[in-house]
């Protein structure tokens, strides 16, 4: 890791340390729930931003996660288990999610997984003898550490950021290995990158894999933090708000989905003075940063800061990909 | 003992009624410098990719070091050496010229287990550097891939093609839109790499002074078909050839 890089970092988790110091309940369960579809959106970041790969399935996987989490803690588990349980599975089912992959891409995978998200809503809701159907589930216990209990808001925060420093680095390591390197390649040139011995059907899997199991840590997160979920969390359009964050924030960065989760969490809040008028000014908002930089927040920093030091960029007239 | 490297059996491939390879066969001998010419259409690259498992060939057969390679992802051909490049430029444009030449090595260390948790640059930035400097692309090191020039992008390329240590490597017409100064020291190259390593060349290029000054054999392709084999001055003064392609 460059030093630069460790001294943001550091200072990073330093604010955020202090950040609920003194803060009522509510804005420090707005920062738990940022910090927790951060985890969600590092995920979709890996598959779509890094990868190259559509998924319009996110929330489901926070969704299974929650669901699994819940109903092991409920059933007296420690916390500890339903976290594991809902990482794996949810690594599984993205694995099996990423088959489509392998045949379809784009704006057709964007339909396999929109398909994926809709059965996942159907069978929580349906299911009623285990999901609690549209009732969804209530109570579930926030867990102990060593006799630390995680109730009080505080210390459920603090949890929360210990999850997502492990997330985070967990993020950044995988992105910085020779995997990374191969997730970049397969969403830039994937038949190139075959040719040079990527196995590429492996990469597309993992990369829904493990965004998935992403996803399914942070419902693990989710399920103790609200204490209630149901069906309708984790529909198509919290999906939608996932790839928002992702795509506000900067896809293929590192610090994109935690911006992205931040603008989208976050700014409402502030934006919540205005009235009945904060969805519009927000949806403005957005809409201009599109506009003005396609490639998110990081990418509107990065163009700032080439007005000072000018940096290379990916020539346009150049046909790009291997072609037979 | 023979040394053949690559061996091609009767391959043919149509796409609906094009028959843009026919019923095609030859061998390559280890460390030999073969040239396949042919005017535009003549299934050049379509050999390729039948030959590299990006297509799948109709009927016939490839055998790379004895060992038939039917069905054969393009990967695990790669893996068993044999390099490539493709007629487009295919280079990683949003990663470094270091990057592009370090993920050319990467799938051929170690495990899946060691590249995730093992050294981010696979242990090969030395060897890269070396691959850098031989193709003299020193300056452009940090250089995201896709902000060179096309001659740059095409160096870059080719140097991707030899990382993995490749004992047979197919080059799709390396030569096209590079200066010449960069053609004569890629020429330089390739002819270096092939004495230094025995690595064996096919390589399709119109460029006739470039093929004819580095090939040691020639195999001309016309509509698909095979119309011609040589040294470069048979195929230079071939009746045939002339007619379908060298023109008068
Ligand atoms: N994917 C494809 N679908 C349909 N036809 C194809 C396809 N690929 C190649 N062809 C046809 O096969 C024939 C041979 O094409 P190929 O690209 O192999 O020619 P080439 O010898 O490499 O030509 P050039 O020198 O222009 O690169 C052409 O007629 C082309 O139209
Ligand atoms: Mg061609």
């Amino acid at each position: 890791m460059k030093r630069a890089h460790l001294i943001l970092a550091l200072i990073g988790i330093a604010v955020l340390i202090l950040a609920p110091i003194g803060q009522k309940n509510y804005i420090i369960y707005v920062l738990c729930s940022w910090l927790m579809f951060s985890i969600a959106a590092m995920g979709l970041n890996l598959t779509l931003g890094y990868a190259g790969q559509v998924s319009l399935a996110q929330a489901s996987f926070i969704g299974i996660g929650a669901y699994i989490t819940s109903l092991l803690t409920l059933a007296g588990y420690h916390w500890v288990f339903g976290w594991l349980a809902a990482m794996g599975a949810t690594f599984v089912i993205g694995l099996l999610l990423g088959y489509p992959a392998l045949r379809v891409q784009h704006h057709f995978l964007a339909f396999v997984t929109l398909a994926f998200n809709t059965i996942v809503f159907l069978v929580l809701r349906n299911e009623e003898e285990i999901t609690g159907g549209s009732f969804g589930l209530v109570g579930m216990p926030r867990p102990e550490f060593f006799g630390i209990k995680t109730m009080p808001q505080l210390n459920f925060y603090y949890f929360v950021l210990v999850l997502f420093v492990i997330s985070a680095f967990v993020f950044w390591w995988i992105v910085h290995s020779p995997w990374g390197r191969a997730f970049k390649a397969l969403r830039e040139n994937p038949i190139r990158a075959e040719s040079l011995g990527v196995d590429t059907r492996r990469i597309t899997l993992l990369a829904f894999a493990i965004g998935s199991a992403f996803g399914g840590g942070a419902g693990a997160i989710m399920a103790p933090l609200v204490q209630f979920i149901e069906p309708g969390s984790f529909a198509l359009i919290h999906s939608l708000k996932i790839l928002l964050m992702v795509v506000v924030g900067g896809a293929g960065f590192f610090y994109g989905p935690m911006l992205g989760a931040a603008v989208v969490i976050i700014l409402p809040e502030f934006l919540r003075f205005t009235e009945g008028y904060y969805l519009i000014i927000y949806a403005f908002l957005v809409i201009v940063l599109m506009v003005y930089s396609p490639s998110g927040l990081i990418g509107l920093g990065s163009k700032l800061m080439a007005r000072f030091r000018p940096k290379q960029e990916v020539r346009k007239d150049m046909a790009k990909g291997a072609q037979l | 003992m023979t040394d053949t490297v690559l061996s091609i059996r009767n391959i043919s491939k149509s796409f609906g009624g094009i028959h843009a390879v026919r019923d095609v066969s030859f061998d390559v001998q280890k460390g030999e410098v073969l040239g396949l010419i042919g005017p535009n259409g003549s299934g050049k690259s379509t050999l390729f990719n039948c030959v590299l498992g990006q297509l799948k060939p109709d009927t016939g057969e490839v055998r790379v070091n004895d060992q038939t390679v039917a069905g054969m992802r393009a990967a695990a051909l790669n893996k068993l050496g044999v390099g490539r490049t493709f007629q487009q430029l295919s280079v990683f444009p949003q990663m470094s010229v270091l990057e592009n030449i370090i993920l050319a090595g990467q799938e051929h260390q170690g495990t899946m287990a060691t590249r995730l948790f093992g050294p981010s640059d696979a242990g090969l930035t030395a060897e890269a550097d070396q691959m850098i400097k031989f193709f003299r692309l020193e300056h452009l090191r940090d250089e995201m891939a896709g902000s060179l020039s096309y001659g740059q992008q095409k160096l870059v390329d080719a140097a991707m093609a030899f990382m993995a240590g490749p004992s047979l490597v197919l080059l799709d017409e390396p030569a096209g839109g590079v200066n010449l100064t960069m053609l004569a020291n890629l020429k330089d190259r390739l002819r270096a790499y092939n004495r230094e390593h025995g690595t064996t060349f096919v390589v399709i290029e119109h460029n006739m002074e470039f093929v004819m000054s580095l090939c040691t054999r020639i195999i001309v392709l016309a509509e698909g078909a095979i119309i011609a084999e040589g040294t470069p001055d048979e195929i230079r003064s071939n009746q045939q050839v002339i007619d379908a392609y060298l023109g008068g």
